[in-house]
């Protein structure tokens, strides 16, 4: 009997058996640890350069004179951001007053007018308007918004044009997370208000929407946020003049765009001034993050 | 009346509501396809453009395209992966760890494309040296997917924790487990997620401009700069006059592509579709 251990352990000595399985174990979870540790740096690392890249341009002409000058001649020292965040507001400002509603409303279309067919199918229109990149929106406005608009209110490129086109962008956002945020209330809110008599437009209006304002003020936050960060559609379609967002039909410059269309020749306090751009709006997508966290909505970490 | 009336209004208004935005979505996908699906030829898709794309095809756009995307899905498969498997493996869902990763990655989901741009500018063009070129376009692109990568596989990796459960009830090691049941069996889900990856990478436009560059020549490694389908439909939209019709043709292309991989990829993915947002 007990030669049968010794022998397995004298062709244990004899052969080579691979690394060992502690160093194997080891390496695992380094790796593991090293891939969640990636992950929190990349966000890090996103804005830590934007941060770096900023100190120029703020350690020289400080914060103040990008968010309370009025005036962007980045070559001439004058970085006035304010017209631009206007203009940014505005569009995604008037995109969310279009979409939020339509959104919603397409929600509670998949929710509780649609059957399961026509539900998928419009889940897939819901999804082919997200898929469609920002550039075809923007050449679709170029060529068919803007002549219309041009034929009523000259020069055509304008707030207007921007904010149609970006809310048929955010119009997905919207609906999609509205109606996860309503498929998540407990189904005995709608039933039990049935069973009560409520009709069913009285039952959604009065007893499911309020119930589930919470994630879809949170769904619209995040459109929101989108809007704010969306560059070539809104680029291609406002005109881009630095300029006071003062009627639908003037020519506007958003933040993001300034950055697109100023980056390739900026060099120096101009190109930090334009990270500084990046900070700014990065800001103003971080405050809308943090409304939703506030209000709670669908935990769709796709977002 | 009014009391009557009321319920028809309430539904009418849901109905049109919905009616429009499929109007709009047929509106806006038929004027590209019809202005642009006569000039897609083989000769358009395998020629190089002439006088700054009025002319010619997409052969070296094309190109550039697939060398970008496939830098950016090789780059973020792993980190996604990885980012996945820590979330399910290495930490408790509540735990510090855990809720800090997925925060993290859900701001990084919501950063907006431009400043990716100039955070890649940053890093990979400047600090790393790769100037303008495929392989910064890639890589920024990446981190850009990272998120939305990341996020299907966890929720595929959870799906599978009855077969993880019984690894473990085997005694194998947790390397084993991941490696050789939890991978396998949400392979499909990872790469549905890549396959939402690769349709927010081919659209990007605002991250490349000044990461992979708008060189229209063909790229002869992932060191050249290079132009992107959607790039092209910038350039030509805004900067060549005259460039209409081109650009409508590439748009057909690039709705073609996205249409084709992401309809592919999710049917690997199984029956239930996922939300493409």
């Amino acid at each position: 009997m007990t030669s049968f251990p010794s022998i397995i352990s004298r062709r244990r000595r004899i052969r080579w058996h691979g690394t060992p399985n502690a160093l194997k174990d080891a390496v695992f979870v380094v790796v593991l640890w090293a891939s969640g540790v990636l992950a929190i740096g990349a966000m890090a690392g996103v804005l830590i350069v934007l941060a770096i890249g900023s100190a120029p341009a703020l350690s020289q002409a400080g914060l103040a004179a990008f968010v309370l000058g009025a005036d962007w001649y980045p070559t001439a020292g004058e970085f006035g951001l304010v017209a631009m965040v206007a203009a940014t507001l505005a569009v995604s400002a008037g995109a969310l007053l279009v979409a939020g509603p339509l959104g919603i409303l397409c929600a509670v279309y998949i929710r509780y007018y649609a059957g399961d067919l026509a539900g998928a199918a419009f889940r897939v229109v819901l999804m082919t308007l997200a898929a469609i990149p920002s550039v075809v929106y923007g050449l679709w406005g170029m060529t068919v918004l803007v002549p219309h608009i041009a034929a009523w209110q000259p020069p055509g490129t304008s707030l207007l044009a921007g904010v149609v086109v970006l809310s048929i962008m955010v119009l997905p956002t919207v609906a999609v997370l509205a109606e996860a945020g309503l498929r998540q209330l407990p189904s005995s809110l709608y039933l039990g208000s049935l069973a009560l008599g409520c009709a069913r437009h009285a039952a959604i209006k009065r007893i499911v929407l309020p119930s589930a304002k919470g994630p879809v003020a949170a769904a619209c936050m995040l459109g929101l946020a989108r809007a704010l960060g969306e560059t070539m559609a809104v680029l291609m379609v406002v005109g881009n003049a630095v300029a006071m967002p003062d009627s639908p039909f003037a020519s506007v410059r958003t933040l993001p765009a300034n950055i697109a269309l100023e980056m390739a020749y900026a060099i120096d306090v101009h190109r930090s001034a334009l990270f500084v751009s990046g900070l700014v709006l990065m800001a103003m997508v971080g405050l809308l993050l943090a409304m939703r966290w506030y209000w709670g909505g669908p935990d769709d970490p796709q977002f | 009346m009014t009391r009557n009336f009321r319920p028809f209004a309430n539904d009418f208004l849901v109905r049109a509501a919905v009616a429009a935005v499929v109007l709009v979505l047929a509106a806006i996908v038929l004027h590209v396809v019809t202005r642009g699906a006569a000039l897609v030829t083989w000769e358009f898709l395998t020629t190089a453009p002439r006088s700054a794309g009025r002319a010619g095809g997409i052969a070296p756009v094309l190109v550039s395209t697939v060398a970008v995307t496939a830098v950016a899905l090789a780059a973020a498969l792993p980190l996604a992966v990885g980012a996945a498997v820590f979330l399910v493996e290495a930490v408790r869902p509540e735990a510090t760890a855990a809720r800090l990763t997925r925060g993290c990655l859900s701001v990084l989901a919501a950063v907006p494309s431009i400043v990716f741009g100039l955070a890649g500018n940053m890093i990979f063009c400047d600090w790393l040296g790769f100037g303008f070129s495929i392989l910064a376009g890639g890589l920024t692109l990446a981190l850009m997917i990272l998120p939305i990568a990341a996020c299907v596989a966890e929720t595929t990796l959870r799906m599978h924790g009855e077969d993880r459960r019984a690894g473990y009830a085997l005694g194998l090691p947790q390397r084993r487990i991941v490696w050789s049941i939890m991978l396998p069996a949400a392979a499909p889900g990872i790469f549905a997620g890549l396959g939402l990856g690769f349709g927010r990478a081919v659209a990007e436009s605002a991250a490349l401009i000044f990461t992979s560059g708008y060189v229209v020549r063909m790229p002869d490694s992932v060191f050249d700069s290079g132009r992107t389908l959607a790039v092209h439909i910038l350039d030509l939209a805004m900067n060549v006059p005259g460039g209409d019709g081109n650009a409508f043709a590439t748009a057909t292309v690039l709705l073609a592509s996205v249409a084709a991989v992401v309809a592919l990829f999710t049917a690997l993915d199984g029956k239930r579709g996922r939300d493409f947002i």
